[in-house]
């Protein structure tokens, strides 16, 4: 039992390093963010790797969710005679909800977890270690870059999914299912607001980026420089990222949408 | 750091997808697009009760949306609801007896408030009230309305 | 540590004194006096497992001592800043074991990174220096590839053109033979003494690869136990009178150092049934 509880002890001590070392981490790569700025080279790369090879899944899963959203919500709303609001139903959800959300797991699943594993080998192979003997700072090179490219990307990868979606919407609800080309459109932008709904969902992506990416970067820098710790730490970043955003999204939501 | 003209095309395309995107959020599925951001005059109504009405909420005339809610309070003195109503400038030539009433789109959509003209001369200007105005019917009421005679109806058979 | 103030134009360029450093409970080093003389080649043996890499990362400022002075160039390397940091070991080299080479750069851009990072010199001047410090280690012709396509002889290599970009006052080597092909320890082996005689470098090398490592080094320490146990030159170090040392330079499966895991005598352990066995 004594031992029992010394463990937890020793575990929450653990916590509390790591959340301390975290963010002492994210300090020194904010600081280092002004040295990324005076080099865009590194951070076009970056944005190549972070941005634009995730775009291929935004899309795809943006096109689905959207249709899925349409097919339940006219099943639904044609019990009410309501089938023309399947614009509002289909575009709030997507901007509100599920384009940050989703735009940030499958960040998380897919950019996330890379640059981790790409971090993480680049300090098993003593890479970052020989930066720092050629005098040259591993968190400006390496991290802030990808740290940048990742904050900057959710925002942008979230919108294009919201787009997609709501088209993807479109493209079942009135060229499958029949719903009035206009009513669609209308009563969306009669419900959907720019700032309540539309910026709404840009702060929470823009929020849902920083951490995501805060998280990967920080797993992949801490990661025990081993194979079986590379591998881990992937796992981690996974983890946190989704729970972090799930967690996240609900005080979010409470904050901007309750009144 | 080598970087090849294919990275930064790619790149470049990227960041205008997300930004067309966004474009595309802003004006096509928001109200930005209906948003009046011209000119406009603000007339104020008065109503014993406004029910679910909300700043923000359309003004129509006959079906047509001419301006929106843009303040709503409440007058101490004569214990009633002022509304300010900002309506569109190119919409300036309502008649003095313009009635207000606030209505509700569908059996349980949102409320509204609709003009309906008169016919006198003189017109509406910046600032001007309205004065005849029908509150929102509230079910509630309504209901306990038609019970109550119907009770008292079944009274006096 | 009174004559250490004014140690820059003296003899030796790193200088080492009662270093003590642990690794949670374990001592790695228990007051270690060592000088790196000027202009030399240097050698730093031992077992396996002595921390001679961790020695390494002292010198670099990578680690911080618990106790104890390193100066390299008259600099106390704990006290120092960031940036004069950052400073002196843009006048290090270092060459890794696994050589370190940035993985998603090629040869030329790994050579030239030092460069890049810490010169703003024209391209046509960066491909020249690049090309002659790839000459140097016999790599001119691989500059394309990519550091997945090199062996682990060539990485060392083009590892050590990079180390060498910014012209170094010194390299440390960390067990640059191990795993190596005879051919590429002997190509090794040359270029180390090479470099250091032409560029007039310092060289630390830390190994336990005794018979490359005396071929080439001037003055050899030996390192066991966190503590220095021998040091000279190859030849004295050859007639030693110490068992240790003789074990160690000669390979001798069994001396001070015993082949058996310390361990229950053998007889009661076979009869007695083991508690531990299940570790």
């Amino acid at each position: 039992m004594l031992e029992w509880i010394r463990e937890l002890g020793r575990g929450g001590f653990r916590y509390f390093e790591k959340l301390g070392r975290s963010t002492l981490f994210l300090i020194k790569t904010l600081a280092g963010i002004p040295a990324v700025l005076a080099r865009p080279g590194l951070l076009v790369a970056q944005l190549l790797s972070v941005g634009v090879l995730s775009l291929l899944i935004i899309t795809v899963s943006g096109l689905f969710v959207g249709m899925v959203l349409a097919l339940q919500g006219y099943n639904t709303l044609v019990d009410f005679g309501a089938e023309e609001s399947l614009g509002v139903v289909v575009s709030l959800s997507i901007v509100r909800e599920l384009g940050p959300v989703v735009t940030a797991l499958l960040f998380a699943g897919r950019a996330g977890s890379a640059l981790t594993a790409e971090i993480g080998l680049m300090k098993a192979t003593e890479q970052l270690s020989g930066m720092e003997m050629m005098a040259v700072d591993p968190i400006h090179r390496v991290i802030a870059p990808r740290f940048l490219a990742g904050f900057l990307s959710m925002p942008l990868l979230a919108a294009v999914f919201s787009a997609v979606g709501i088209y993807g919407g479109f493209f079942v609800g009135v060229g499958l299912l029949g719903v009035d080309d206009g009513a669609y459109w209308s009563q969306m932008q009669a419900k959907v607001d720019l700032y309540d709904d539309v910026l709404n969902g840009v702060i929470k992506s823009v929020v849902f980026g920083f951490v995501a990416t805060w998280i990967a970067v920080f797993e992949g820098y801490d990661t025990v420089p081993t194979s079986e710790g590379v591998s881990r730490a992937t796992t981690r970043t996974v983890v946190h990222s989704a729970l972090a955003v799930l967690g996240l999204d609900f005080v979010l939501t409470a904050l901007m949408f309750g009144e | 750091m080598k970087q090849t003209k294919s990275t930064e095309m790619l790149v470049g395309m990227f960041i205008a997808a997300g930004l067309a995107a966004l474009f595309v959020l802003a004006m096509k599925v928001s109200n930005l697009s209906t948003l009046s951001t011209g000119e406009s005059y603000q007339l104020i109504a008065r109503f014993e009760n406004i029910g679910g009405l909300k700043v923000r909420s359309p003004v129509t005339v006959g079906g047509v949306l001419v301006g929106r809610v843009s303040a709503i309070d409440y007058d101490n003195e004569r214990f009633q609801a002022v509304v300010t109503l900002d309506i569109e400038e190119k919409y300036n030539r309502f008649p003095e007896d313009t009635s207000a009433s606030i209505f509700t789109s569908g059996l349980l959509g949102e409320q509204y408030v609709g003009l309906e003209p008169g016919g006198l001369e003189e017109v509406l200007t910046d600032g001007s009230q309205i004065e005849l105005t029908q509150s929102a019917i509230i079910i509630e009421k309504l209901v306990s309305k038609f019970l109550f005679d119907r009770a008292a109806e079944g009274g006096t058979e | 540590m009174t004559e250490t103030s004014d140690d820059k134009g003296s003899d030796s360029l790193v200088r080492i004194r009662g270093l003590r450093y642990a690794r949670g409970d374990r001592m790695i080093f228990d007051g270690v006096d060592l000088d790196i003389p000027r202009g030399k080649v240097t050698a730093i043996m031992g077992p396996s497992g002595t921390g001679k890499t961790t020695l390494l990362r002292l010198i670099g400022g990578q680690l911080c001592p618990h106790e104890g002075s390193i100066r390299v160039d008259g600099q106390e390397v704990p006290e120092l800043g960031r940036g004069e940091l950052y400073r002196l070991r843009q006048r290090m080299g270092m060459l890794f074991q696994s050589g370190a080479l940035l993985t998603d750069l090629s040869v030329f851009e790994n050579v030239a990174f030092p460069l890049r990072e810490h010169t703003r010199l024209p391209e046509s001047m960066v491909r020249g220096l690049v090309l002659m410090k790839l000459q140097a280690v016999g790599l001119r012709g691989a500059r394309h590839l990519m550091p997945s396509e090199l062996s682990g002889g060539m990485a060392r290599r083009v590892a050590l053109a990079r180390a060498i970009a910014l012209d170094p006052m010194m390299i440390m080597y960390d067990e640059p033979f191990t795993g190596q092909d005879p051919i590429s320890k002997g190509a090794l082996v040359q270029l180390i003494r090479l470099l250091n005689d032409a560029l007039g470098l310092t060289s630390i090398i830390v190994s336990h690869d005794v018979q490359e490592t005396a071929a080439i080094s001037d003055y050899m320490y030996v390192i066991s136990g966190g503590k220095v146990i021998g040091a000279g030159t190859p030849q004295q170090l050859e007639g030693t009178d110490s068992d240790w040392v003789k074990q160690f330079m000669q390979g001798l499966p069994d001396g001070p150092v015993p082949f058996h895991y310390p361990a229950p005598e053998y007889v009661d352990d076979l009869l007695q049934r083991d508690t531990g066995s299940a570790r």
